[in-house]
């Protein structure tokens, strides 16, 4: 494990964690759920957990919150061993996949009823403010008496959202919170999230398979693959320098080729493309293999009419053109390599008058950019 | 098609009818109407076998109905947690129970109680200076084995469309296992349970089959009717009749409408 999450699990050893998982296995039969997890939580960061479903970050997140034991290793929060303490005594709370609201319940008991099993119990007043408050800060302050099922899948995961917050947890865990949202109102519960982050600085652990959602929302992102952490890291690092070609795969737009690497200079490798093209790429973490993949952000890329001499250039033709307004998606085929995406600012097409499907033409690779991916596990 | 509704249904409610009709005769004969009187009522409810017979009916039927309530419930929330081929053998013996006939049940359990009885009954002689015999005991027993599995039916329904995930949010939310249980499960799963206690109630209440077997030298109501009638019907016989008919279906009726509002509920 690959040169960005070493440098995250030498961070990792510091005080400031919130929550650890250090080995931590989990089966469920003969299906290795978690494998060996290790993994430090930052207090007050938004970590998301990535992945496909089935890669046991939901798994992971249950973990955390008590609903699973761990078969191997030992889940720590606030640097207590959570081994002997059941979902109900953890400093932690949950939004969960489908809210799991009460529906015998209006939205004022919903959202007071973490408060009301406090014992020694507190009284009636102060969890009528504080409900009042909670439901305040979720904006749904004239819902208090409605039933959940009156409200819209919207509100219900705001007062799941209360329901959550007003107990103060340690860190807050949120299994894909949006999936049951429409677009639109997902865009504006990511903001209201963040914003609600922020002004609690509360740890969120969020659970998701949306790329775009872990991206915009999250300090940290631990992208997660059958069963195993791949690679923690920012948003910018998991793009800037995915470890292997799953995260480049799974993070953003990515064309990823095959190579020969023929020679090796300062952190950069010289690597012969399958059609043929000759392009210097950096190498992250350099292990002697010949056989290398290549990956190369679409926006990386820009294409032209002729081949200038100083950059390496694939010849290839334009299949399918998309303008999107501030840049235009081209998807071209070349030579030996298959499908590449490029993506040109309008900025660019406009001094270059841009190109039509059909036409044959080179995509520049400018000397120094993309990454040579290391062997997948 | 609708004469065929029309027939089928006379066929079934008419008789019915009939009986509570001349439950109202002023007459002696128990098949025909002649004036009306509500005095077969009077000397209904102020025969005194008759209301020793209801006693003993509501008694049997009260505790067999607690008693399959409570163990049927508590069969229907383990069932829940199971899965696979155990859970497959439960269900179907839950359904074999319900539908194996009275008499066979009846005959059944009066063979294994009489053994059981005449191998235990010296001993507890020694020990104790008593003897089991049959009775209220072995009718409330019978009753509430047999009616546990309509109740387990009832609660298992109701708790399949409960959503298991609220259980984890309210442990969560810092609730124990038995906080969970009477603040979450119960009050989602209580009108199942409580048309379950009716369900069981009535069936007890109206079943003589079962009962005439085990009752010993007990009376229940349907007993009580069925004896009579071999000395004669009267309408006296009709008014018992229509009185527990009116009360069974008002059960049945309440057990519906429970069980329809937790289903709403529950869909939200």
């Amino acid at each position: 494990m690959r040169s960005s999450s070493e440098e995250g699990a030498a961070q990792d050893t510091g005080s400031e964690h919130v929550a650890e998982f250090i080995d931590v296995s989990k089966r469920f039969g003969d299906i290795l759920a978690a494998d060996r997890l290790n993994l430090g939580i930052r207090r007050g960061e938004f970590l998301s957990f990535l992945g496909p479903s089935g890669c046991g970050k939901t798994t992971a997140l249950r973990m955390l919150a008590g609903f699973e034991p761990p078969s191997e290793g030992t889940v720590r929060i606030d640097a207590t061993d959570m081994s002997a303490v059941p979902s109900h005594r953890r400093p932690v709370n949950m939004v969960f996949q489908h809210y799991a609201l009460f529906p015998h319940m209006t939205v004022a008991q919903n959202v007071g009823y973490g408060l009301r099993q406090r014992r020694p119990r507190l009284p009636k007043s102060e969890i009528g403010a504080q409900v009042d408050k909670a439901l305040a800060t979720v904006r749904l302050s004239d819902f208090g008496t409605r039933r959940v099922w009156e409200l819209s899948g919207g509100q219900q995961q705001r007062v799941a959202l209360a329901r959550a917050i007003i107990n103060e947890p340690t860190i807050l865990l949120l299994d894909e919170p949006m999936a049951a949202l429409d677009a639109k109102l997902r865009a504006e519960m990511q903001r209201e999230l963040l914003d609600l982050q922020r002004s609690l600085g509360i740890t969120f652990v969020l659970v998701t398979h949306d790329q775009e959602e872990a991206l915009s929302m999250s300090d940290r992102i631990c992208i997660m693959g059958r069963g195993r952490i791949v690679q923690v890291g920012t948003p910018q690092d998991l793009y800037d320098r995915p470890c292997n070609r799953y995260v480049a795969d799974f993070v953003g737009k990515a064309n990823i080729l095959s190579g020969e690497v023929v020679a090796r200079e300062a952190g950069q490798a010289r690597v012969v493309l399958g059609c043929g093209a000759e392009v210097l790429v950096p190498e992250g973490n350099p292990d002697g293999r010949r056989h290398v993949d290549v990956v190369i952000r679409p926006e990386c890329l820009s294409l032209s009419a002729t081949h200038q001499d100083e950059d390496a250039a694939i010849r290839a033709r334009v299949t399918h053109r998309t303008f999107l307004g501030d840049h235009t998606e081209y998807l071209l085929q070349a030579e030996g390599t298959g499908l590449l995406q490029v993506n040109l600012p309008r900025q660019a097409e406009r001094t270059s008058g841009g190109h039509g499907v059909g036409d044959d033409v080179h995509i520049l690779w400018a000397a120094g950019t993309g990454l040579v991916l290391a062997a997948d596990d | 098609m609708r004469f065929y509704a029309v027939a089928v249904y006379g066929f079934l409610y008419l008789p019915i009818a009939i009986i509570a009709l001349f439950s109202f005769s002023a007459g002696r004969s128990a098949s025909s109407m002649d004036g009306f009187s509500t005095g077969w009522y009077v000397r209904a409810l102020s025969n005194p076998f008759v209301m020793e017979a209801l006693w003993t009916s509501l008694k049997v039927a009260f505790f067999s109905a607690v008693l399959a309530t409570v163990s049927g419930t508590m069969a229907a929330l383990a069932l829940t947690g199971m899965k696979g081929r155990l859970r497959a053998i439960f269900d179907v013996l839950v359904m074999i129970a319900v539908m194996i006939p009275g008499v066979v049940i009846g005959i059944a359990a009066l063979i294994a109680l009489a053994t059981a009885f005449s191998a235990i009954n010296p001993w507890l002689e020694v020990v104790l200076g008593r003897q089991l015999s049959m009775g209220l005991g072995t009718l409330i027993g019978l009753h509430g084995m047999f009616t546990m599995s309509l109740v387990v039916l009832l609660v298992r329904g109701r708790l399949e469309t409960f959503d298991r995930a609220q259980i984890e949010a309210s442990n969560d939310l810092g609730a124990s296992p038995l906080g969970t249980f009477l603040q979450v499960t119960l009050p989602q799963i209580a009108p199942a349970i409580l048309a379950g206690f009716l369900l069981a109630f009535t069936f007890s209440f109206d079943d003589f089959i079962m009962a005439f077997f085990v009752a010993g030298s007990e009376t229940t109501l349907p007993i009580y009717i069925f004896s009579s009638i071999r000395r004669g019907v009267t309408p006296e016989i009709n008014a018992i009749g229509t009185m527990v008919m009116v009360a069974s279906l008002t059960l049945l009726i309440i057990a519906q409408i429970l069980l329809r509002t937790g289903t709403l509920r529950a869909k939200g």
